[in-house]
This record gives structure tokens, sequence and C-alpha cells, in this order.
């Protein structure tokens, strides 16, 4: 789960780590005010869980509470477009106005779990900034890492060796270690995924400061986290994905073809919409049903169907293991009573109580196109989309 | 032979008697595999399921003298579970449980560093040796013995593989699902070598997907340390980049995330790649023809 910039910073002033004198607004006026009280030089920053926003124009610099009101005026209520967000954009409803900082550099630190060593790992480098990426790509040596035991946690000589790395000197050591020592800990406390810090400037009068904030954190883990939770803000997520996340199904991603996909398990789910393509169609939707055996889920991903538009024929491939078939075909016929499938239904089910999930589907009647195995399915499935009307 | 499980495999389910727990150790029971004793915190004392419960897994390990643990405990204990068993010195845990926090994940391999335990999972169908032991949820009856060693980083995907092979009257040696997660306990190089080192495996079926490097090394191990034909498919070729996939490990970010980048190393290293999901038992029945 994301959350905002400004949500970040919050956090971030909580464990000590420095971040420039600001407040959120979501309405020019507000801006005004607090442009007013701030003084002086101002950045005027949009709130959008994508990142970018520089490069697309939703960070403006300001001076006085009037160009602030011009600037927030302008960004809020406008959906805003940048590499990492679809050609729609994310909707812009806060700006963060911030104090200006006088910047002499600007550094790169970032904290993550790390796959192959399984260690949490805390990068940094010197060459901070919006081309942080290109850095990566085409200079990996200026990123420096540093793995964490995370049995001791981490350790102030970590710290040096990374701000020594990174060139700084006299009190921006200390200040460096602390920084990292803190994001190390808020990352720990609140299960992060990732606690990046693009730019860490040093300002001109030597202080380091935290000028951008990112914080992503384990879903897995948000049961213990509500504070975490209360934070989302889902006006920025895909409405699809999070109607279904309403719903119950928590691992549907929206994708731009046309044949709805029920599937269980997330490498099957990925698969059937690799062999929907294969067969020369393209799949509406990742939908991994998990291995809850109810028969509400099944229902209501054919409720995510009827909701998506371009849907025109719907695949459900099932491979039971730990779902039963027998749950997943009554959630069918329920899907069926409850509302008009105003599209074909092609389906595949095979592995734990088959018998009974085809006694289940025969019984009731209802037209569904049945699949011999997993080719076939996506066949039928793509034969039906080209077919159908809706 | 096989890998992890086999005939002599004494089995103990953590987690017996929830309801996930009891329905999957009857299945085990049904396939043949020796299920030896049950942990429930509290439940002890108890018999479940013909199967004595104990509330501890060193005390199960006592009198049971179980060498192996099959782990359904809810992801909110189930590091705690995972730990236990490593401490009571377990050789082999078997985690399905999907869900568990990463960090927690993080705890369990720091905690494995020096010790013997080899963990499978979590997020995982388990491990099965077709017609000697089954520890997991697969469906036992699409298996089928014989000298083909499948790994994969899906449950539901490697049992359509599973019975893509059968169906062609190609048996497996050992099936083994290392799980969807971020930091898996075992990971695809883990299990080659185990595939490599087992004289009744002939050849190795690779299920791989978007997100992380362990393609990758397996790629690399391929190309320099194994010696016996491997087939791999990537799923997630079709994945929109950035978006998460289910699986947590299932992330694209950065090129090595992306399945074509995968694809290529393991090609590179040698590996037949299954031109798509629904022909991997083809591809198996070529290669193994052909050679």
């Amino acid at each position: 789960m994301k959350i905002h910039e400004y949500q970040a910073k919050v956090l971030f002033s909580q464990y000590g780590i420095p971040v420039p004198r600001g407040r959120v607004a979501s309405s020019p006026g507000e801006a005004r005010d607090i442009a007013a009280e701030i003084g002086g030089r101002l950045v005027v920053k949009s709130q959008v869980y994508a990142g970018g926003r520089g490069k697309a124009g939703g960070i403006r610099v300001v001076n006085g509470p009037e160009e602030a009101e011009t600037a927030a005026h302008q960004l809020l209520g406008t959906r805003l477009v940048t590499p990492q967000t679809g050609p729609e954009g994310v909707p812009v409803s806060r700006v963060l106005m911030e104090e200006a900082s006088d910047v002499a550099r600007e550094l790169y630190l970032s904290l993550l779990v790390d796959g192959p060593t399984r260690l949490p790992v805390m990068m940094a480098s010197e060459a901070g900034g919006m081309d942080i990426e290109e850095v990566a790509r085409s200079t990996p040596e200026k990123i420096l890492r540093s793995s964490i035991d995370p049995a001791i946690g981490f350790q102030p000589f970590q710290g040096r060796k990374l701000a020594y790395g990174m060139n700084l000197c006299g009190g921006q050591i200390g200040d460096a270690v602390r920084v990292m020592t803190s994001l190390y800990q808020l990352f720990m406390d609140k299960d992060c995924s990732l606690a990046e810090i693009n730019p860490l400037v040093v300002t001109a009068d030597d202080k380091l400061m935290a000028l951008d904030a990112k914080l992503s954190f384990d879903d897995n883990a948000l049961y213990r986290h509500k504070d975490i939770q209360a934070l989302q803000d889902k006006e920025q997520e895909e409405p699809l994905e999070v109607q279904a996340r309403e719903w119950g199904i928590n691992n549907y991603v929206k994708m731009e073809g046309d044949i709805g996909c029920m599937v269980n398990g997330a490498g099957l789910a990925m698969a059937v919409n690799d062999l929907i393509q294969h067969c020369g169609g393209r799949a509406a939707n990742f939908l991994d049903i998990g291995t809850l055996n109810n028969t509400e889920r099944v229902v209501n991903s054919f409720r995510m169907f009827i909701a998506d538009p371009r849907v025109r024929a719907v695949l459900v491939n099932i491979f039971g293991g730990m779902a039963r078939v027998d749950v997943i075909a009554r959630g069918i016929v329920e899907a069926y009573q409850q509302m008009e499938i105003p599209f074909p239904v092609v389906t595949r089910l095979e592995g734990t109580n088959l018998e009974e999930g085809q006694r289940i589907l025969a019984a009731s009647g209802i037209d569904v196109i049945q699949a011999k195995d997993f080719y076939d399915g996506a066949r039928k499935a793509v034969e039906a989309a080209k077919g159908a009307m809706r | 032979m096989s890998i992890l499980v086999g005939e002599n495999t004494r089995l103990l389910v953590q987690g017996i008697t929830g309801g996930e727990g009891s329905f999957h150790t009857e299945r085990c029971q049904e396939y043949g595999t020796r299920v030896v004793a049950g942990v429930t915190p509290g439940k002890g004392g108890g018999q479940h399921l013909s199967v004595p419960v104990f509330n501890t897994v060193e005390r199960a390990m006592a009198e049971s003298g179980a060498n192996a643990s099959l782990m359904f405990v809810p992801p909110a204990f189930a590091a705690d579970g995972i730990l236990e068993a490593i401490e009571a010195g377990m050789p082999l845990v078997v985690c399905i449980t999907e869900g568990i926090p990463v960090l927690d994940m993080m705890k369990v391999h720091r905690f494995l560093r020096g010790r013997t335990t080899r963990l499978i999972g979590p997020n995982c169908p388990g491990v099965i040796s077709p017609g000697r032991c089954k520890a997991g949820i697969m469906v036992g009856e699409i298996h089928l013995p014989g000298n083909v060693g499948v790994v994969s980083r899906s449950g539901t995907l490697t049992y359509d593989v599973v019975s893509q092979l059968t169906g062609l009257g190609i048996g497996q040696s050992t099936c083994v699902g290392i799980g969807g997660d971020a930091l898996p306990g075992s990971t695809f190089v883990d299990i080659l070598e185990l595939f490599e080192a087992d004289r009744d495996t002939e050849a190795v079926v690779l299920i791989g997907e978007i997100g992380g490097a362990m393609e990758q090394e397996a790629a690399e191990f391929i190309g320099h340390r194994m010696t016996k034909p491997v087939v791999a498919f990537v799923a997630g070729s079709t994945a929109p980049p950035g978006k998460r996939m289910g699986h947590a490990g299932a992330i694209i970010t950065g090129s090595s995330g992306k399945a074509a980048d995968k694809i290529e190393a393991l090609s590179r290293a040698g590996a037949v790649i299954a031109p798509n999901p629904a022909e991997v038992g083809l591809t198996v029945r070529n290669m193994l023809g052909g050679s």
C-alpha cells in the first residue's frame, strides 16, 4: 500500500527525520493562508501516488500567498499524467505547501528488503535527484549498499561508511547516521516494503533534510497497522480495483482486453492471460480468487465482470487444490441465479472435488461453455469474445 | 529415490485441527503419507483424524519421530510456527500459509542461518513424490511416479503442468512448489541442486514467473552446474509493468523482473523454453524423445 508524501513526512517528523516546514492544502484559499503563514519562497507539490511529478509539471515554486493561491488553483482538481501513471493520469486533490530550501547537494537514500540476501538493505548515493533511475542503470557503482542484520539492527558504523561514501563531512556525518537509523526504525516498526528519500538534501546552511518522502507498506502486514491502513487514499487507485477489494477480491488488476478472467492462483492467472494472448485475444483483467472457499467471492467476481463494460466473454479457469471445485461451481450457479449474465461464460474446471462440481453445474441447467483443458478454455474464450454481443 | 519427501517421511501437521489443516491432512493420509502427529497449542493430549495432537513441536517430534512438518497456521502466527519447528530441529518444514508479512519471514531467514532445517514455502502447494508421499495441498491423483522433477513458484499452474505430463505418460520424481512470496525458504537453485544429485530424476521442469531474479540465478546454475536437461516456462509475459500480480514476488521492478529477460537468461543457459503454458508437457516429451 502506498501513502502520500505529506503523510510520509508526518511519519518522518515523528521519527526525527528533518523535513521542510509545511502543510497540506486542499483548496486555493487554504494554500494562500499557509503561504502567508510560512512566508517567503514556497514549493507547491501535487499529492499523487505516482512518481515523476516534477517533470510532469506537478511541482511549482512560488513567491508569496497570491502566487501560491494561483498555483494551487491550477493544480487542484486536475489529473496529473506522469510516466508512472496511465494516460488517464491521477487526480490531484491536495497540494503540499512547503518552505523552499536552498539546496547545496542532492543525495539519495532508500531502504528495502533484498530478495537474494533476504536482508534489509540501505542504499545511498551522492547522485540523488530526478535522474536516480538513470544513475542506477548507467553507473551502478554510484549506488552504495549496506546489508543490515535484523538481529542487531542498523549500526552506526554502517551509517558512517555510507555517509563518508557520499562524501559528506563534519557534522553532516552524525546527521546522516541519525537519519538512516531513524529510517530503519520506521521501516521495521511499520512493516514498510520501501522507504525512500529522494532527494535527501544538504542545505546551504549545512543541514540535512528530506525534501521528498516515499513510503509503501507490506499489504500482508496491514492487519497490525490500523494507523497506516487509515491513510489509504482510494481516489488514487483504479476504481475497478478498489471495487474488487471492497467485494473481498484482493488480487484484481485491470488490464486492457475484453475477456474477463477468474482463476485460482497468481501463477495460473498470469499464465491464463498469457495463453489468451497466445490464442489471439486479450484479458480484461487479472483475477486470482485465492483459496478461501466461499461462493460469495465467485459471485462477486461475476459482479466485477458486469461492472467492467469492456468484458465480452468470461473464462473461469480453476485447478482446485486448496480451492474446491464444488464451491466454485456452486458460486457460478448462484451468480446466474442472482443476476443476468450478459456474456458467454467458458469454464475449465479441474482438481479437488471435480465430480461434485460438474454434477452441480449439470444439475443447475445453466448455459456455460465447458472446456476440456487449459488450451481449449483459452481458445473458446477468445472465440466467444469475438462472436459476443453486449 | 526422490527428493525432500519419500517412503521414510514421517509427517507432522502444524495447525492440524483447523479447517484447511483437517481437510488436507485427510487427503495426505488417503494418498498414503504417514501422518504421525499434529500440533495445535491448547489441544495437546487429544486425537484428531486418528493422529495424536501435541501442544508443542518439540514434544510431538520426541513422541512421534516426525521428520517433516506441514504448516497450515494462519498468517499472523505462521512465522512463529516455523521458528518453533526450526528450533526443535525439524529437518524439513513445508509452509502452505499465504500472506505472511515479509519482515516476519526475514526474521525466519535470519534464524535459519547455521541451522539444519530446510524450509519450503511459504505460500506454496507443498511437495509430492508421486506414489510415495504427499506433503501438501496438491491433488494427488493428477501425479504419476516417474523421472521428471518439477519445481515451480506457482501452485495451480504447477497442477496444470503436472497433469499435462501425466496425460502424456510422463511421470514425476518429485514436484516442489517453492511458493510465490518475495522471500521463499528455498529457491530454484536449492531445488535444482537436489534434482541434479537425485538418481531418479532425469530431467527437470522449471516454472517461473515475473518479479525478482530467482530465474536468472537458476539460469546461472543450469548453465554451469547442471548436467540434466531442463524445460522452462515463465508466466507473466503479458503482465503490465509496475503492477502487482497477486504473488508478493510477482512485481515487475527494473529489467530483471520481466518475463522476457528471464526467458532469455534461461534459454541462453541451455534450458528449452515452452512456447506457452499449455504446451509444457509437449515440450518435455519432444525434448526427452530427441535426447
